[in-house]
């Protein structure tokens, strides 16, 4: 009898079995920094191309990982970058920085029937105006390119960071969304030709309200978008299929990142029951700005009340004759000691509020790794590094 | 200039996750015990405004939380359906519900069709003067311009039509700064006053809705002044620590390890918010300068009605100020 593969217990045995990792989850919780610390871990330790497909980096640390659009292709890292930050890559880590305007209209020119379309939907107005934003712009476009890469075969491994979304689900969800809005029958309603609409009577009062709101003129060049949005449509459905067969076989996984705050830890919980439930695969958590484990060590929080409540009597022996603080004031000693208990106890709050939380967790990946809080701001391959060494092995 | 709460409209913004729903509830409950009839609503129905307020899940129909503050959830159709039979007095109800998912349809590709739905019950509620002050706990920094913008762009794309028509009294109400107003939370990290940056200049640039204020949430306390500091240091050298120790009947190194912590995690923040005041500062040439407010970081077990209140009595200490 064989037994099943056990599942990989670090974030390292699980990039090393996947060709995606899908770095997810809710705002502000350092995703962006999480997904190039993975990328960089990989480059280095497993070889291969590696990429990482980003959104919005922070500007320090996109210009550090030489970041530009996509319009620019991927820009690979260079091997000094590795050796400044003291680390000796065995592959090499390429980054990427999406540009949705310029994906989108690449999208239109590829899935057009033919040249003279593609360029009257890039000249329509209404086009203009929403390949910032048509249903969840930013999402199908991260996962459009996603596939494109990776169906390009030049990368070992992609890491993507998802882009900012109200929901993390969002992301999931975008080709099937858009595969529902092609197949939606307003899209039919609206692109019946307007002449005939009249002849049907059965959609009659609806034109007619639609009429009154939105004017019939603004409704006719809606409708000769969607007609000419239309002619994409194949292609469009063909490849969203595509990219959500992608996402949920086998060679993808998802990163779900979080702190251990309150708001955003129930958005990653919730997001991490729907993931398997829509037939994803759920490979790790990644907890950051934890904060240390010290705090916890027995016997801390009465020594920190002492601190508090016997500081006078504290600062006098520190500051007598023999004391090893002689000729500072006692005043200022005493001070200095009810606020390093007070800010004890303060921490120990979140902390333990922190700890609480954790061990709530239930149905939890296979890999659960903790990044503690760090002193500043990651904005360089070398913080990267430090930050990977947290989330790696 | 106007204070704070004297406005009509708050729309409250800022990057995921800085706490918006938290600050906007804080806003609202102070707003209301102040004595103003005041409307909250959440755009992005997550819940946590409910939870902000420990009370069941809020609706399109706004509910009484509080004495004097009412708690609402936008819908865009049942805003429309709203809309629909209000503004354009609709012959037959039996209409409204496929207009209402044809709209919804239009609406996903259409720019702004959406958001002046959204924007247009907001703003209804404060022409109608239901309420003293309605708060919104708005969408992210990255979507906010195009709510704001959305009677703009709708001028532009749509000649004629009521939606049209509905435009010019929005505008009046949201250009007007003694009525309207954004207000951009951040937290003092690098991302959060990046955007913060970045949105107050596109809000000139691309909207007539003013700046109302930038609240900075969760700022950690400063533990010590240059000669605490320095007295901190002295703490920390090892005949201190003995004596500390035989003292306290144990090791003090954790403890002093911790203040350390947070000595140097609120360092790495204060270059942020040095860097949100600076730039404030040289925002508006000439212009009134732009209301900063902090809300310190509350060390709490949970989160529910009595951290609202507690942020509540900071911003209203900081107003005061």
């Amino acid at each position: 009898m064989t037994r099943p593969p056990k599942a990989p217990v670090t974030l390292e045995a699980l990039a090393a079995a996947r060709e995606i990792l899908v770095v997810c989850g809710p705002g502000g919780v350092g995703k962006t920094t999480v997904a190039a610390a993975a990328a960089a871990m990989a480059a280095c330790h497993q070889g291969g191309k590696v990429l990482v497909l980003t959104v919005d980096p922070a500007r320090r640390l996109a210009s550090a990982l030489g970041l530009s659009p996509a319009r620019a292709g991927a820009q690979r890292v260079p091997v000094s970058a590795f050796v400044k930050a003291g680390a000796v890559p065995n592959g090499e880590l390429w980054t990427e920085m999406l540009d949705t305007k310029w994906s989108w209209d690449r999208l239109v020119s590829q899935h057009a029937p033919d040249a003279a379309t593609a360029q009257r939907i890039l000249d329509n107005p209404l086009y203009q105006n929403i390949s910032g934003r048509f249903v969840q712009s930013h999402d199908y476009i991260a996962v459009e390119r996603l596939y494109e890469l990776h169906s390009q075969g030049a990368y070992d491994l992609i890491v993507v960071d998802t882009p900012p979304t109200r929901n993390a689900i969002d992301f999931l969800l975008a080709p099937e969304r858009m595969a529902d809005f092609f197949s939606s029958r307003f899209l039919r309603l609206l692109t019946v030709p307007y002449r005939s609409r009249f002849a049907d009577m059965a959609s009659r009062p609806f034109y007619h309200v639609a009429d009154r709101i939105l004017g019939s003129q603004f409704l006719q060049d809606i409708a000769e978008f969607f007609i000419l949005f239309q002619t994409l449509s194949e292609g469009f459905v063909a490849r969203a299929e595509e990219v959500q067969r992608l996402l949920s076989d086998r060679r993808t996984t998802f990163i779900v990142v979080s702190t251990l705050e309150t708001v955003p830890m129930r958005e990653a919980e919730t997001f991490m029951g729907l993931l398997p439930a829509k037939g994803f695969h759920l490979g790790g958590l990644v907890l950051n700005r934890v904060l240390p484990a010290y705090l916890f060590s027995p016997g801390l929080a009465p020594r920190a009340a002492r601190l508090c409540e016997d500081a006078e009597d504290l600062s006098r022996s520190l500051c007598a004759e023999n004391g090893p603080l002689h000729g500072t004031e006692p005043g200022l000693v005493e001070r200095v000691l009810q606020e390093v208990g007070a800010n004890f106890n303060n921490i120990g709050v979140v902390a333990r509020r922190e700890a609480g939380q954790r061990s709530e967790l239930s149905d939890l990946p296979s890999v659960v790794v903790s990044v503690p809080e760090l002193d500043q701001d990651v904005h360089d391959l070398e913080g990267v590094l430090a930050l990977g060494r947290h989330i790696w092995s | 200039m106007v204070e704070l709460l004297d406005r009509k409209l708050l729309f409250v913004t800022g990057k995921g996750g800085v706490g918006k729903t938290t600050v906007s509830a804080a806003l609202s409950l102070l707003a209301a015990s102040q004595g103003k009839r005041t409307l909250v609503c959440e755009l992005d129905a997550k819940g946590d405004l409910a939870a902000s307020f420990e009370t069941g899940p809020t609706s399109f129909d706004a509910r009484e939380v509080a004495p004097k503050l009412w708690a609402m959830s936008m819908d865009t159709e049942a805003s429309l359906r709203q809309y629909l039979s209000l503004q354009l007095k609709l012959p037959k109800a039996a209409h409204i519900g496929p207009v209402a998912k044809m709209f919804d349809f239009v609406a996903s590709a259409a720019p702004g069709v959406r958001e002046i739905v959204t924007v247009g019950k907001l703003c209804w509620e404060v022409r109608e003067r239901h309420y003293d002050l309605v708060v919104v706990d708005a969408v992210a920094s990255g979507h906010i311009i195009g709510q704001l913008a959305a009677p703009q762009a709708i001028n532009r794309l749509v000649q004629v039509g009521l939606i049209r028509q509905q435009t010019g009294w929005m505008l009046e109400i949201l250009s007007d700064p003694r009525t309207s107003g954004v207000l951009v939370v951040a937290t003092p990290e690098e991302m959060p006053v990046t955007e913060t940056i970045e949105l107050i200049d596109r809000l000139r640039t691309e909207t007539t809705v003013s700046l109302a204020g930038v609240i900075v949430n969760r700022v950690l306390p400063e533990l010590f002044a240059t000669r605490e500091g320095q007295t901190f240091e002295a703490i920390c050298t090892e005949p201190a620590r003995e004596l500390l120790a035989s003292k306290l009947g144990g090791r003090p190194e954790p403890l002093l390890d911790a203040a350390r912590l947070m000595v140097k995690m609120r360092r790495s923040r204060a270059a942020h918010l040095e860097r949100l005041r600076e730039s404030l500062s040289t925002s508006v040439p000439g212009g009134s300068p732009v209301p900063l407010l902090y809300v310190p970081y509350l060390f709490l077990r949970s989160y529910g009605l009595r951290s609202t209140r507690q942020i509540a009595a900071a911003l209203a200490a900081e107003l005061e100020s």
